[in-house]
């Protein structure tokens, strides 16, 4: 079980999956996730299996989410910030051949 | 003498070219020492491509393009034997391969090339066709305008490079081989019928050596009384996230992986040792890519990096048997990929035996020396 070290201070709100999400200054969404106790995040490209945060900084791609719609972005490097909408990412992104 | 230190063949080097070797002795019912520098070794496996490529290969030296093909040949049966040894898939495919031309005079110097390799070995052993445009778009839908044709070759695939040095080192590991890391080959010497390796760790002993240590070789050959020629050549890569599936079939720019990921590289420097990525290059590699295939630009890279590669003054193989040592063999390439099925089912074969096979000497380093073998 997850819990933050300072149980108090000012919030603000951003959604995954449409659900609101309480956050505090400073969280990376992937902290704002894990302290909601949410870890599945994503799908795996080739077995589809659910996959979520594991080194926290930046090196293993494993926590992907779609922020505001744009895919494939680490969670653990993006800074929370209120009203963004954050999506599961869902297998690999479509790329559109012109 | 522990018996952990003495084998039938001791491989140096726990690169592709070794690991494959090493397990091709092993399969033979030798007993295998795998000696290897460790981490901090200039690895070039750990930077390759991952093209199974024939196509454009050994355009001046014929056997070398024969023995190319020989190894696009092996590599179904190879990587099906691995994955049954080791438990590693090392995602090979063989779609064929497609090199693009960006111009009528890269079309032209690509038709005379093929039409070359076709007058040596016809059309059946090279295997490679020129395509115009609307052929190529039948097989790669979403190329760039500039994309003026290009060429294909059948036999062309791709595999992981990672996945199978890694099941490499786990099939060998599997046929009772032993790995020795962190044992740098600092001398070999003659030792009795044998040979004497040592390195920090141990001391090995070994009735044949193999020598497969890259750039190392450059080294360790002149122990043996050796002269094999070999420069540093650095190619960098890009890898994009992880897209659905969109190439159809590797090129000689870019491959997509299994996971998803866009490989881009076919870069060439010379800046010695040096594996350091470096801006202007990447932005040509860039560039090149997305000149090719214009939706890649839409797509973040996560990835850059170098590595050296290993060549010989003509750019094919050297395989040297030493005159002077019996049972002392000198293996120096680039295409540690490429020619690993060969390496582990046709020239392990010949050293388990004791003697490169005659169609052999055309890759002898006496090439250089003005000496037929």
């Amino acid at each position: 079980m997850v819990r933050r070290i300072e149980p108090d201070g000012e919030t603000f709100e951003f959604t995954f999956e449409g659900r609101t999400i309480v956050a505090r200054p400073g969280d990376s969404i992937a902290a704002a996730l894990t302290a909601a106790g949410i870890v599945n995040l994503r799908d795996s490209v080739v077995s589809g299996r659910p996959r979520g945060v594991f080194c926290m900084m930046g090196s293993c791609f494993d926590c992907l989410v779609e922020i505001d719609g744009v895919p494939n972005r680490q969670a653990c490097m993006t800074a929370a910030a209120s009203g963004l909408e954050v999506r599961r990412q869902r297998g690999g992104v479509e790329v559109q051949a012109s | 003498m522990s018996a952990g230190t003495t084998a039938d063949t001791l491989v140096i080097g726990g690169g592709l070219v070794g690991a494959a070797v090493a397990w091709g002795l092993a399969r033979q019912g030798e007993k295998v020492i795998l000696i290897d520098e460790g981490d901090v070794a200039l690895r070039a496996s750990r930077g390759n491509f991952g093209l199974v490529w024939v196509q454009s290969k050994g355009s001046g030296m014929h056997d070398y393009a024969r023995w190319t093909r020989r190894s696009a040949d092996l590599w179904p049966d190879f990587a099906g034997q691995l994955a049954e040894d080791s438990g590693v898939s090392p995602d090979y495919h063989k779609p064929g391969g497609l090199h693009f031309c960006l111009s009528e005079e890269e079309m032209d110097e690509v038709r005379a090339l093929n039409d070359r390799m076709h007058n040596v070995n016809g059309a059946l052993g090279y295997g490679a066709e020129m395509l115009d445009r609307k052929q190529l778009d039948e097989l790669m839908p979403g190329l760039g305008p500039d994309v003026v044709g290009g060429s294909y070759g059948k036999h062309d695939g791709h595999a992981n490079p990672l996945l199978l040095l890694r099941g490499l080192h786990a099939a060998l590991a599997r046929r009772g081989g032993r790995y020795a890391s962190d044992a740098r080959a600092e001398t070999i010497e003659p030792d009795g019928t044998g040979y004497r390796v040592t390195t920090p760790k141990d001391v090995f002993r070994g009735a044949k050596v193999v020598l497969a240590a890259g750039h190392g070789n450059s080294a360790l050959a002149p122990q043996l009384d050796l002269d094999i020629p070999l420069r540093p050549e650095k190619g960098q890569i890009l890898v994009t996230e992880r897209a659905a599936p969109l190439l159809t079939m590797p090129t000689h720019l870019l491959r997509q992986t299994d996971e998803g990921t866009i490989m881009m590289g076919d870069s060439h420097e010379d800046t010695g040792y040096s594996t350091r990525s470096g801006s202007p290059v990447m932005s040509q590699i860039a560039r090149n890519a997305i000149r090719c295939f214009p939706a890649l630009a839409n797509l973040r890279l996560v990835r850059s990096w170098a590595a050296v590669r290993i060549l010989t003054p003509d750019g094919a193989p050297i395989y040297q048997q030493s005159d002077a040592h019996p049972g002392v063999f000198s293996l120096n390439c680039h295409s540690g990929v490429t020619l690993a099925g060969a390496h582990a089912l046709a020239l392990a074969p010949m050293i388990a035996a004791g003697a490169l096979a005659p169609e052999m000497a055309a890759f002898s380093a006496g090439r250089f020396h003005g000496q037929t073998h």
